[in-house]
């Protein structure tokens, strides 16, 4: 038996402010795309107004992944919050780990060794990587070039292989903690990392070829998207989607962090703006995060990986059986944490998506009194609009594709 | 009319429609493997030997599903639809010719259900109808994914259909006749039509994927833009009819256009051993599909509007310059 039910829906008064007047009078379509759409990319809801296949306007609805992770990180204590770092941007764990650390290094005024640095720089640019190769992934799926999606996920498998290898896990990694590092490398390390960016190169030339070049794809990309420089800023766009309209800021090189200035990479710039621009600065990116990783790897100094102060880097365990005050320490970090000195930090890192930063406010306890992130997905889904704008629903998929966005990130 | 000669329309009929609907199966089959292996997979292997058995576990899954059909849908039209997408793509296989005859229990038997004069017409009208099935799945699922996706295939149907039935007239001119038969006769006595007519099997190939909605023209069920395209609302065996529909007819357009330009059922020793006949055509349907499966794992998408024009700007002056060419070279060239 089939089963009857009323179909009701949205009357059109609570939505006239946003839409055209020909949506009111029926002469355009109004119709809803996602938050169960295949290619939304997660869960993002977009309102279309659409005359015929042309978009008039696009309303992105964003809070249907919401977690209230940043509430949450509020009743834990610093040490506890990092586990739920990772769950924020779920293709950025490591650099969430790394923003993280790094300003709450900033707060409690900590100093990282140089190899903890220095490693932290190799596996940030490997989850950049990774992060690239996802977005390559879903960029070539949207637009219908399947075997590209696989041959990504292929090569991320190795990167998600590696960060297995060095924290025992493949996504929610938490290896890098306040003050250095979980554990030493496993010496198995470097040859993986080495025999991987040996390699890379030649598939990133192989993905190029099977789209950099193919006209189908360039006409899907090139002039579809565009978005000026200025107006870029104004909307908060970071990261490749922002350097795609030629404006040169990446935090790696404007404010750098982790010794990242003491490498030697470019930052690839794009002209147009365009779609097109965007996915030819990703595919650069990734080739000088081979750079950073090869310099990173020969450069990479001995010595110890966490700091060595006490009140807040936990002792290692071997010193727990012979020493009374380690024992001491341990007891203490575990049981209640550390109080952070009162004050409030914002610490920007670059993530693959843009800016990502993170503002920590102290209270003196040993809680953080506010969290925030500050993520790069939100600033550049504002953009969605605009991009949008006059273009074909088939080109819609196409931008969404080429800002990146995880809707983890953006709805915390 | 003898009453054999209707038992033998029928069995031939029954085989060629089984044919089809197996066919479909492994094709599906037969997709995802290759697919798979383009793109570094294993592909299904789990049910049976090589995951033989995996379209038969697919079909007792959709036979099982849950019937759903939307509260506003219309539903007389609803379950109408798929039964006009998939009759059509179903007897258009009778004018296809498998072979000239054999010698069966003292009879002979040929080798093709319908030997008419007017075959390539019977095959361009029976084409048209499938897009009746895919308007009115379209529209009568009341709901705007699905309506999108069936204006899009309408408007890409119809102006493929142009360049397809212009791609037919050169080797009709060749041949002086529409019937398949003379068709493949007239290739064993020259050469594949393909070697005389390369631009006309170009464009023939290009309108056969946007006709039967295949990579890089699926645009009707562009998933990534529009759900499902006109198949959005429809679940269950409803949903595999449509599905059957379109690998049905990807297997059919491979045996036309193996037919009229790469010689059909001809090739070595053909005439004598004639049961080689249906052998050969196999093959030839086979690669053509593989044909198809490679192009929809290497290329992306067109979009809708570059569809339209490369269609009407391109492929429609190339056909008519094609047909214009080779009506003044039969004339010039007794």
């Amino acid at each position: 038996m089939p089963i009857h039910y009323e179909v009701t829906s949205v009357t059109l008064d609570e939505i006239k402010d946003l839409v055209s007047d020909r949506a009111i009078t029926g002469e355009t379509m109004l119709i809803n795309m996602g938050p169960q759409h295949p290619s939304t990319h997660g869960v993002l809801r977009l309102l279309l107004e659409i005359d015929g296949e042309t978009i008039i306007s696009c309303l992105p609805d964003v809070g249907f992944l919401h977690t209230g992770i940043e509430k949450s990180m509020e009743g834990k204590t610093y040490q506890q919050v990092e586990v739920m770092t990772d769950r924020i941007d779920y293709l950025n764990t490591v650099g969430n780990n790394l923003a993280y650390c790094l300003a709450v290094e900033k707060l409690v005024e900590l100093d990282v060794p140089p190899r903890a640095q220095t490693i932290r720089v190799i596996l940030a640019e490997l989850q950049r990587i990774a992060s690239h190769l996802i977005w390559l992934a879903t960029q070539a799926l949207d637009l219908a070039a399947q075997s590209v999606f696989l041959y990504c996920f292929r090569e991320r498998e190795l990167i998600l292989d590696i960060f297995e290898l060095v924290s025992g896990q493949r996504m929610m990694t938490t290896y890098i903690r306040p003050g250095g590092l979980w554990r030493e490398l496993p010496p198995e390390f470097e040859d993986a990392v080495r025999s991987f960016i040996g390699m890379f190169p030649k598939r990133i030339q192989m993905y190029e070829d099977l789209l950099t070049k193919n006209p189908l794809f360039v006409d899907r990309t090139k002039g579809i998207g565009v978005i000026s420089g200025e107006e870029a800023v104004r909307w908060g766009m970071t990261g490749p989607s922002l350097r795609g309209s030629g404006i040169d800021y990446d935090i790696r090189k404007v404010s750098p962090y982790s010794g990242y200035e003491e490498y030697d990479f470019d930052v690839p710039l794009g002209e147009y703006g365009d779609v097109f621009s965007r996915y030819i600065i990703r595919i650069q990116e990734m080739r000088e995060s081979v750079r950073i990783i090869q310099q990173g790897l020969d450069k990479l100094p001995g010595g110890p990986i966490r700091s060595d102060n006490r009140k807040f880097v936990p002792p290692p365990r071997s010193d727990l059986g012979t020493s009374m005050e380690a024992l001491i320490h341990h007891f203490k970090l575990w049981t209640e944490g550390y109080n952070a000195p009162e004050g409030a930090v914002y610490l920007p890192v670059s993530s693959p998506r843009g800016e990502l930063g993170v503002y920590l406010e102290s209270d003196g306890g040993p809680k953080p009194y506010r969290v925030h992130w500050r993520t790069p997905s939100y600033g550049n889904l504002q953009a969605m609009p605009i991009l949008a704008k006059g273009h074909l629903v088939a080109d819609l998929i196409a931008i969404i594709g080429s800002i990146d966005i995880v809707l983890g990130d953006i709805d915390r | 009319m003898d009453v054999f000669l209707v038992l033998e329309w029928v069995i031939k009929s029954i085989i060629l429609i089984l044919f089809g609907v197996v066919g479909f199966a492994y094709t599906t089959y037969y997709e995802r493997r290759a697919l798979a292996r383009i793109q570094t997979r294993i592909g299904p292997n789990r049910a049976g030997p090589a995951g033989l058995l995996q379209p038969v576990a697919d079909a007792i899954k959709l036979i099982f599903n849950e019937d759903l059909i939307p509260a506003k849908a219309d539903k007389f039209l609803f379950l109408l639809a798929p039964v006009l997408t998939v009759l059509p793509s179903l007897i258009i296989w009778a004018v296809i010719p498998w072979g000239t005859s054999i010698t069966l229990f003292g009879r002979e038997i040929p080798l093709y259900l319908a030997d008419i004069n007017v075959g390539v017409l019977y095959i361009m009208a029976v084409a048209s109808i499938a897009v009746y099935g895919i308007v009115i799945a379209g529209w009568s699922s009341n709901s705007k994914y699905p309506l999108l996706g069936s204006l899009r295939a309408t408007a890409q149907i119809i102006s493929y259909e142009l360049s397809l039935g212009l791609a037919f007239v050169g080797p009709i001119l060749l041949t002086n006749s529409m019937s398949m038969i003379r068709i493949v006769e007239k290739q064993q006595e020259t050469t594949w039509f393909f070697i005389l007519q390369p631009l006309g099997f170009v464009i023939f190939l290009l309108a056969v994927l946007a006709e039967v909605n295949r990579a890089p023209f699926d645009m009707p069920e562009a998933e990534q833009e529009l759900v499902g395209g006109y198949h959005t609302e429809y679940s269950g065996m409803k949903f595999a009819l449509f599905f059957m529909a379109e690998y049905i007819k990807m297997i059919a357009v491979s045996a036309i256009a193996a037919t009229v330009f790469l010689g059909g059922y001809s090739g070595p020793w053909v005439e004598n051993l004639p049961w080689l006949g249906p052998i050969y055509l196999l093959l030839k349907i086979i690669l053509l599909l593989f044909g198809m499966i490679w192009v929809r794992g290497t290329l992306p998408r067109f979009r809708y509007d570059r569809l339209m024009a490369f269609g009407w700007k391109i492929m429609l002056p190339a056909a008519l310059i094609n047909v214009f060419v080779t009506a003044a070279v039969i004339v010039l060239l007794p």
